[in-house]
């Protein structure tokens, strides 16, 4: 600790978000700094590398404005954290922490630290207990559980956003969840548009479902992008694990928070890797994402869905890549489905949810739910081939039983997938043995 | 111990430059006030740049740097089994009585418990003459003797009997050396043999697909490369599971944390198929989640291999499995670009190679140097971006592995699992061992390993055929082909993780085979003799 707080004028050089001060004699790595331009306004700074007495500082903000004579730097022998407390539910924030709904920011209650601490792998317990999203393509056949990562895996132009209101509207946890604890929502979007950001909000206030939001707009700073999902995650972490609630964290657009990284990576001057993403994204995705989970005799839990735009539709792109491979399965969006008009279109086939396992059968949802979901997955995979063969060969070289396949298809996307209300899991099996049922399928 | 003291000039991510004068390239040092456990990776004059394998943040300038003087080192003694520790073998289950839910940094524990009480049982008798690796006695440790190795040469003055405790000395020697339960090794340096033998028994894995098709050796090295979602983890665990082997050392490098809580869930609860006893008890986890500390990453297949190289050495086989090895690479990445170090291929820096073939080469089968047999063998799984196998780790693995077991994201898709492709993987243990195999399992055991690869290859000859011409096109004989080999993907190469299938002993396995191929000579006879497909079928 650092008597007092000190200050410098000794700016070399200003690069992007990146500032070079010297003649620093104590500071620390990570350290908060705040940096007064000439004209008296105040944004915030975190040092990213010590080299001697030069000090390498990353700038949260704008640097606009910013000059080498005249600009302050003020150390605060402080790592960057935010305050805490319950009032936040019910209120919007930007990404540099300031309340968007013209309200004053609520009186903190604790502080934390925004990148927060790996949790330690034995103290995790096992996401077991099944969420009802009411969309039948995830409960009947991608489960999603308490604890889970699971992202959305969209391409431009899918009505991803429409997607998840729907699981915004819909999303229950099936047992009651008593005791004091609750549901809440943490919304945390980067790089949105003004568009997007309208019906968000919309679908939010609908909703009478307790929320915080943290939005960085399309035009906010890049470097609060790398904020924002943080900020939404050391929420939820306080909310989850110290106030008891189950917490789902929604994440749009990821695709621009690694767009962010990487502009900000460059203008580090790091080495690029693929695609010009930082060798480091897994790393940092993980730090994201892995917050999700659950505490073994903890009562709260944070459920994560990320969207992720896939550029130029190709989940082979380092961005869903990496987030696959941290995930716990993916919810993938076919523009096929898109252009036929089934919503949500979720193709069921590579979309996976691997804690499904976990969730399902006696107890959770009902006893025959694999069954049922292996088998509307299998006719359904079927189906699949046959359209291919059929582009071939025609319907009409297809045999009896490869047509009701492929009937049987048809229907399972417009009457399962497809979807206007919301169906409790029992329904949307019920649905599924009855859709088998019809085609003369066996069961 | 020689302790060296020197100060913080330079911090950047988990790299930090110190001033500090005469250490050694790889030392362990204790950096800042917080203690972090770092290691030199270079040391330019007085300057040392060293590699903090946990998190930097707080550090200040000119805080203080301690070199140890020695190497990064694990402790091994007993009571490494049924134990989890991190990357940098802290037990994970203290860290939390100590910390909490979340690890905070900066706590240095040892991986062994010093005040737990064991029997010493001696094996050595006063005034023996006892070998550096030499087995002098053993404790009990669960179903295991955990015998102990002498770690010089001499003659035993004294030896214990009875309850010890690792801080205890177990014998003197005639010089005035000592000998203790447990002992320090530098993670990066092998473990020493007398002499390593050539593969030749069978690691019976319990999954049909790779017993048969591509079997693996005790001593062998595996990779299996796959792209997300291909059911990589699975398989690794259900080999954890059911592996014919004495100790299972499993890495979870760079992974999920509930894939973690999961496995320890389910560990507790199975036993082990081969002997009866808790699955746990046979095991090691070494932890370092993908939010855990990345320099720790790369560092924790060393701190586990070496452990397993240590049960190894008392004559135990033993299975070191890592879930990934692409997380490693990628940690080695991150660690080469920050100190600036030229890139080779995709980033990765060019000794990755050959780091990779030296650490390869810790596995084997050998005559320790108590000579006894016994064997560290690997299957390691590959996670290559975007599925391609052609990236830079899969490749550089591919030019060391005995054995190449391809997950395939199409066969996934159809949720055919394990997913292993039986075109593109291969094992060159093959030869070696369908000699055990033919002998102790069944005779049959090659020729059936034939036939299903001859059917298989067959079926995808014809498939293209059934696109153009339809299932009904096929002559009888075809089609019977067709069913068979569908039936042979489904009932024989498919194995449920889930289900009681999981583990299939090779015994079963040769007979379900034996079942279907059974009634594709039967059924094609009657075809041949002019009964209709689906009657002859029947």
């Amino acid at each position: 600790m650092r008597l007092a707080e000190h200050s410098y004028r000794t700016i070399s050089s200003i690069r992007g978000p990146l500032i070079f001060l010297e003649k620093v004699f104590s500071c620390r790595i990570g350290e908060i700094v705040r940096i007064i331009s000439p004209s008296g306004e105040e944004r915030e700074g975190e040092v990213l590398k010590i080299e001697g007495n030069t000090v390498l500082i990353e700038v949260f903000g704008e640097t606009k404005g910013l000059d080498i004579k005249n600009t302050r730097v003020i150390f605060t022998d402080s790592i960057k954290s935010i305050p805490l407390s319950e009032d936040m539910l019910g209120r919007i924030f930007s990404s540099s922490f300031t309340p968007l709904d013209g309200i004053p920011a609520p009186l903190p209650e604790t502080w934390a630290p925004v990148t927060g601490y790996p949790m330690n792998p034995v103290s995790r317990a096992r996401p077991e207990e099944f969420i009802e999203t009411g969309l039948s393509c995830i409960d009947g056949l991608n489960t999603l559980v308490k604890g889970q990562k699971l992202p959305v895996f969209s391409c431009a132009g899918l009505p991803s956003k429409e997607v998840v209101a729907s699981l915004l509207r819909y999303a229950r946890l099936r047992e009651e969840t008593g005791e004091g604890r609750r549901f809440v929502i943490v919304f945390g979007a980067m790089g949105l548009t003004f568009h997007e950001y309208y019906f968000y909000m919309k679908t939010l206030e609908e909703l009478r479902i307790d929320f915080v939001a943290f939005i960085n707009m399309a035009d906010d700073p890049v470097m609060e992008r790398l904020l924002t999902p943080r900020f939404a995650l050391t929420v939820a972490e306080y909310l989850a694990f110290e106030k008891k609630s189950d917490v789902l964290v929604i994440l749009t657009d990821m695709t621009n928070y690694c767009d962010a990284l990487r502009e900000i990576s460059t203008a580090r001057e790091e080495l690029p890797g693929r695609r010009g993403y930082p060798g480091y994204m897994y790393s940092d995705l993980a730090s994201i994402y892995e917050r999700a989970g659950r505490i073994k005799g903890a009562k709260g839990s944070i459920t994560l869905l990320p969207v992720v735009t896939m550029p130029e539709d190709d989940i082979t792109h380092p961005i869903p890549d990496l987030t696959g491979y941290i995930t716990e399965g993916q919810i993938v969006l076919s523009r096929e489905l898109h252009q036929k008009g089934i919503f949500p279109p979720v193709d069921v086939l590579p979309s996976l949810s691997r804690l499904m396992q976990n969730g399902i059968g006696e107890g959770r949802t009902r006893h025959d739910h694999r069954k049922i979901a292996n088998l509307l997955y299998k006719y359904y995979a079927r189906a699949r081939d046959m359209r291919r063969l059929e582009a071939i060969v025609g319907r009409e070289g297809l045999t009896e039983q490869d047509r009701i396949i492929l009937d049987f298809g048809d229907a399972f996307e417009r009457e399962f997938i497809a979807q206007k209300e919301r169906r409790t899991v029992i329904e949307t099996l019920d649905l599924g043995v009855s859709l088998m049922k019809r085609f003369g399928l066996a069961i | 111990m020689r302790e060296i003291p020197g100060t913080i000039t330079g911090i950047s991510g988990p790299t930090v430059i110190a001033e500090v004068k005469g250490v050694r390239l790889y030392d362990r040092v204790y950096v800042g006030r917080q203690m972090l456990t770092g290691e030199i990776v270079r040391i330019e004059g007085d300057r040392a740049v060293i590699q903090v394998y946990e998190d930097t943040r707080g550090l200040a300038l000119g805080e203080p740097v301690r070199s140890t003087g020695m190497a990064l080192t694990v402790r091994v003694g007993p009571g490494l089994l049924s134990n989890i520790f991190d990357g940098l073998q802290r037990p994970l289950k203290r860290l939390e009585e100590d910390m909490g839910f979340f690890i905070t940094g900066g706590k240095e524990l040892y991986g062994l418990d010093y005040l737990r009480r064991w029997r010493f049982y001696p094996l050595k008798k006063k005034g023996e003459e006892i070998r550096y690796g030499e087995i002098y006695g053993y404790v009990e440790e669960g179903p295991f003797k955990h015998y102990l190795l002498s770690t010089r040469d001499g003659i035993i003055r004294w030896i214990a009997d009875g309850e010890i405790s690792l801080n205890e000395t177990l014998a003197e020697l005639e010089d005035g050396s000592e000998l203790f339960g447990c002992e320090e090794w530098p993670v990066r340096k092998p473990r020493p043999f007398k002499r390593k033998l050539s593969p030749g028994e069978p690691l019976i894995t319990g999954q049909r697909a790779i017993d048969l098709l591509f079997p693996l050796a005790r001593g062998g090295t595996a990779i299996l490369p796959g792209g997300f979602g291909t059911g990589k983890t699975i398989l690794e665990q259900s080999i954890a599971k059911f592996a014919d082997v004495d100790i299972v050392v499993y890495v979870g490098c760079g992974e999920r944390g509930n894939e973690m809580a999961e496995m320890l869930e389910e560990f507790m609860k199975l036993t082990d198929p081969w002997r009866g006893r808790p699955l746990m008890e046979r095991t090691i986890l070494v932890v370092n989640t993908s939010n855990m500390p990345v320099a720790a990453r790369e560092a924790s297949i060393y701190t586990a291999v070496t452990m397993a190289e240590y049960y190894r050495d008392m004559g135990y086989h033993v299975l070191f499995l890592a879930d990934s090895l692409s997380r490693w690479a990628e940690a080695l990445r991150e660690i080469s670009s920050s100190l600036e170090e030229m890139p080779g291929e995709e980033g990765y820096p060019t000794y990755l190679a050959s780091r990779l073939a030296g650490f390869f080469e810790r596995a084997g089968i050998v005559e320790t140097l108590a000579g006894r047999i016994g064997s560290l063998s690997m299957i390691l799984s590959v996670s290559p971006p975007g599925g391609d196998f052609t990236e830079p780790v899969t490749q550089a693995c591919l030019r060391t592995a005995g054995a190449f077991l391809m997950l395939d994201t199409s066969l996934a898709h159809r949720r055919h699992f394990p997913a292993i492709n039986w075109f593109q993987s291969y094992s060159l243990y093959t030869g070696e061992l369908m000699e055990f195999f033919n002998k102790k399992i069944s005779p049959e055991w090659s020729i059936l390993r034939q036939r299903c690869n001859e059917i298989l290859q067959k079926e995808e000859s014809l498939r293209e055929v059934v696109e153009i011409v339809g299932m009904e096109g096929l002559q009888d004989s075809d089609r019977l082909l067709m069913h068979i080999a569908e039936r042979i993907r489904l009932e024989f190469l498919c194995q449920n993780a889930y289900t009681e299938d999981a583990f299939s002993p090779p015994e079963r396995t040769v007979e379900r085979l034996k079942a279907l191929i059974d009634l594709y000579d039967r059924t094609l006879e009657l075809i041949r003799k002019g009964t209709p497909f689906e009657e002859a079928l029947r």
